[in-house]
């Protein structure tokens, strides 16, 4: 199929990395060219051969962490479950977790968090993007930056996508100003995108005369009135075209038999494997969400109701990515808008809580079974080693090979890439 | 002395330093039970104005259920920590006399026969299990429910065991033979909400009447918001012989789950319900939907249990309160 003349004689579509290096300006102010944003310069020639990628699991309501990373049995805020050791000496996590606990050797958990955000969807924005929410301004996410960060010249792909059982099957405005190239794509669950199968009736030379006569036109009307959302509409009319060539990519029925039933037959179990299929079709950031924790009532029956479906799948995942040599280049998150008090409530709930909560981290660029932070004996506060969604937004870049300090420019103006009243946690950084 | 619903007030407070969770009156009708948050046993006696309290340490979590013996000189502990526990009744400083780890995960409830011989107990293994009481050894398991066992009673006449699950789902099992002999339908008490992804009530509790005509369950319905306690409780009244659901009682203006029901000997339906709206005992006659009085508590309920003198209520609550009511007039003779 032939790609439309100016579309490919971009620098963007040509070399697209390169020519996203050449428009990020360091955070001392002076541009940034080659490979140099990358903190060291053989992470840079790393990255040519091992391309990095992100596993963000989203925790939707605000999992609780004392019956996950934190757990406190025994005392007046601990709940019903116990804790149980893991695969690394002394480290305990809840019981609700066994298969997770074993693969912990993995993982890396901040413990210490407190985020000052107790609304649902200002915490999901602080915890996407790093920074507080405010009106007038749009940051971009986590999955978008580095989908621009990383961005792959030999994958047409979208670079983020997010697997929500009920999601829209669409684009997200999720990147904010760098552009609907680096928004999320939307799956409604394990299902491929929508439309992703040419018509039955319309014949390949057919399809392809078409689409000569597509580029034709957008040639010549770029001549003289080419702007950004005319690249916008080539690049996503480009991708959607490479994601019909690529649709196997969505396609679970070509997993084994055996993966699929490791993963499980439920929403979570088959999004899980998806996920890994993904990240190994070169996709830069895979997003699965699992739901819900917001679990004002019951929060123990809830808990063990969806922390019993979350486990296995999850430690599946970790352990696959393990062994097929990618957790070194895969950065994984586990992530809420915020943890849950550990005061429990009337109807056996937990509420809101982002004042010492926890999150889980592994893989690329981190050190595997590392514990950052702790909370006092109730949980109601952190004792050590306080941090913030900034700091774990560059621990994210950095753990990723990137220099979480730089910026982009987008039109002559800079946006760094992450919030620049923060840096990462280099305690846990590899 | 006769129990009059409409007069009922509450008597006494007991309390402790940790939110309680259940509660059970002994057989002899001397001492009240509890567990609290702390993972605590607890024995108020009923003779003493200050109840005495006895605090007992043993599970390493919650304990969701009690069971007696017959006689009422031991009672057992089922706990989120898999275990029950076995402790004689009286005593000024109660030692363990059994554990047994007897289920994979949470035991939710716990039964005794009505000859005191067999133990019965289920949780979320889904796997009931029965025990000789005197020893605690095996006597054989029923397997069939397909969600956590919420709820379980043995029939009066001994010969049945019914148990109930998550889904609304009662079973009725044989227990000479561990045969499964029918399934009463109380999907009613069972909400998934998809939005939210989750499953939300179960068969709370459980009663058979004294005629042994009727079957009634607790647990909850209208649960618009599982996650954020919306729901309003609802009691299931089946015809024994036939199986038919013949009433759905509700209690209109009640926010929350019916934790227990009870067949009172006089004949009317006591309900243990609390939630978003408070703590609520709950009376129906057989014929109506809707309750013919409501006695609010001070604080929620999470639990409650009618006495053998079919007077006294205990209920426990969050507020770490134990409160027995009486059904009768505030200046009638204590028994």
């Amino acid at each position: 199929m032939k790609t439309c003349t100016y579309a490919c004689g971009s620098q963007e579509h040509l070399i697209a990395r390169r020519q996203f290096m050449g428009t990020l300006v360091a955070g001392t102010g002076a541009m940034m060219g080659g490979l140099d944003l990358f903190a060291q310069p053989a992470v840079a020639r790393e990255l040519a051969r091992d391309q990095k990628r992100m596993l963000v699991v989203r925790m939707a309501g605000g999992l609780s962490q004392l019956e996950s990373w934190d757990p406190k049995p025994g005392t007046k805020t601990g709940g019903p479950f116990r804790a149980i050791p893991t695969s690394v000496p002394g480290l305990h996590i809840s019981e609700l977790l066994p298969h997770t606990a074993k693969q912990m050797h993995h993982l890396t958990l901040v413990r210490s968090l407190n985020t000052h955000e107790n609304d649902h969807g200002k915490g999901h924005h602080l915890m996407m993007t790093g920074r507080p929410k405010m009106e007038g301004v749009n940051y971009p996410e986590v999955g978008a930056v580095i989908a621009k960060a990383l961005d792959q010249s030999d994958v047409s792909l979208p670079g983020h996508i997010k697997v929500t059982a009920g999601g829209g099957g669409g684009r997200s405005a999720d990147s904010a100003y760098l552009g609907p190239k680096y928004a999320s794509m939307s799956l409604d669950g394990d299902k491929p995108p929508a439309n992703i199968t040419a018509p039955g009736d319309l014949k390949a030379d057919i399809a392809r005369l078409r689409d000569e006569f597509r580029c034709l036109a957008n040639d010549r009307f770029a001549v003289r009135r080419r702007t950004a959302e005319t690249d916008a509409f080539v690049q996503s009319f480009e991708q959607a075209q490479e994601l019909m060539k690529q649709k196997e990519v969505f396609d679970l029925s070509k997993e084994s038999d055996q993966d699929r039933e490791r993963y499980g037959s439920h929403d979570f179990g088959r999004h899980c494997l998806l996920a890994r299929r993904l990240l190994e079709k070169g996709i830069t950031c895979a997003q699965v969400t699992h739901t819900n924790y917001d679990t004002h009532n019951e929060n123990f029956n809830f808990h063990f109701e969806q922390l019993g479906e979350f486990d296995a799948p999850f430690a599946t995942l970790v352990a696959d990515l393990a062994d097929r040599g990618m957790l070194d280049s895969t950065l994984i998150v586990v992530l809420s808008e915020f943890g849950r008090t550990p005061r429990i409530n009337h109807y056996y709930g937990r509420d809101h809580w982002a004042k010492s909560w926890s999150v889980c981290l592994g893989g690329c660029g981190l050190q595997a079974g590392a514990v950052y932070g702790e909370t006092s004996d109730d949980g109601m506060e952190v004792k050590e080693h306080e941090v913030d969604a900034g700091h774990l937004f560059h621990t994210y870049l950095r753990a990723l090979g990137l220099r979480s300090t730089a910026s982009f420019n987008i039109g002559g103006r800079r946006f760094p890439m992450a919030n620049p009243a923060f840096e990462p946690i280099r305690d846990i950084l590899a | 002395m006769k129990a009059d619903p409409t007069q009922t007030h509450v008597t006494r407070e007991y309390k402790h330093d940790s939110p309680l969770i259940c509660c059970r009156f002994d057989p002899t009708g001397r001492f009240v039970f509890a567990s609290a948050e702390d993972r605590s046993v607890l024995r108020w006696n009923l003779a003493s104005e200050s109840g005495d309290k006895i605090q007992m340490l043993g599970h390493d979590s919650w304990v969701r259920d009690f069971a007696f013996a017959k006689e009422g000189s031991v009672v057992v502990s089922a706990g989120y920590d898999d275990t029950l526990i076995w402790w004689p009744v009286e005593g000024e400083k109660p030692e363990p006399i059994r554990e047994l780890k007897a289920h994979k995960g949470w035991i939710r409830t716990v039964a005794v026969s009505p000859d005191g011989s067999l133990l019965a107990s289920a949780g979320n293994d889904r796997v009931v299990k029965l025990w000789k009481m005197e020893d605690g050894s095996p006597v054989r398991q029923f397997e069939g429910h397909e969600r956590d066992v919420y709820s379980s009673l043995f029939h009066p006449d001994g010969e049945f065991l019914l148990t109930g699950d998550l889904k609304g789902t009662i079973h009725q099992w044989e227990v000479a033979t561990g045969k499964r002999v029918r399934t009463f339908d109380a999907k009613a008490l069972n909400t998934y909400n998809g939005g939210q992804q989750v499953d939300y009530g179960g068969v709370r509790g459980l009663t058979v009447s004294p005629d042994r005509k009727h079957l009634a369950c607790a647990g909850l319905h209208k649960a618009t918001n599982p996650l954020g306690a919306i729901s309003q409780p609802l009691y299931l009244r089946f015809d024994w012989e036939s199986g038919e659901l013949l009433k759905s009682h509700v209690a209109d203006g009640v926010e929350g789950i019916g934790w227990r029901a009870f067949f009172h000997p006089e004949g009317f339906l006591l309900g243990c319900a609390g939630g978003k709206s408070g703590g609520f005992l709950l009376f129906w006659n057989g014929e109506e939907d809707q309750v013919f009085h409501t006695f609010k508590l001070p604080n929620i309920l999470r639990d409650g249990d009618l006495h053998p003198d079919g007077i006294q209520v205990a209920s426990a609550h969050f507020d770490k309160t134990l409160r027995i009511s009486r059904m009768t007039a505030k200046d009638e003779k204590k028994t």
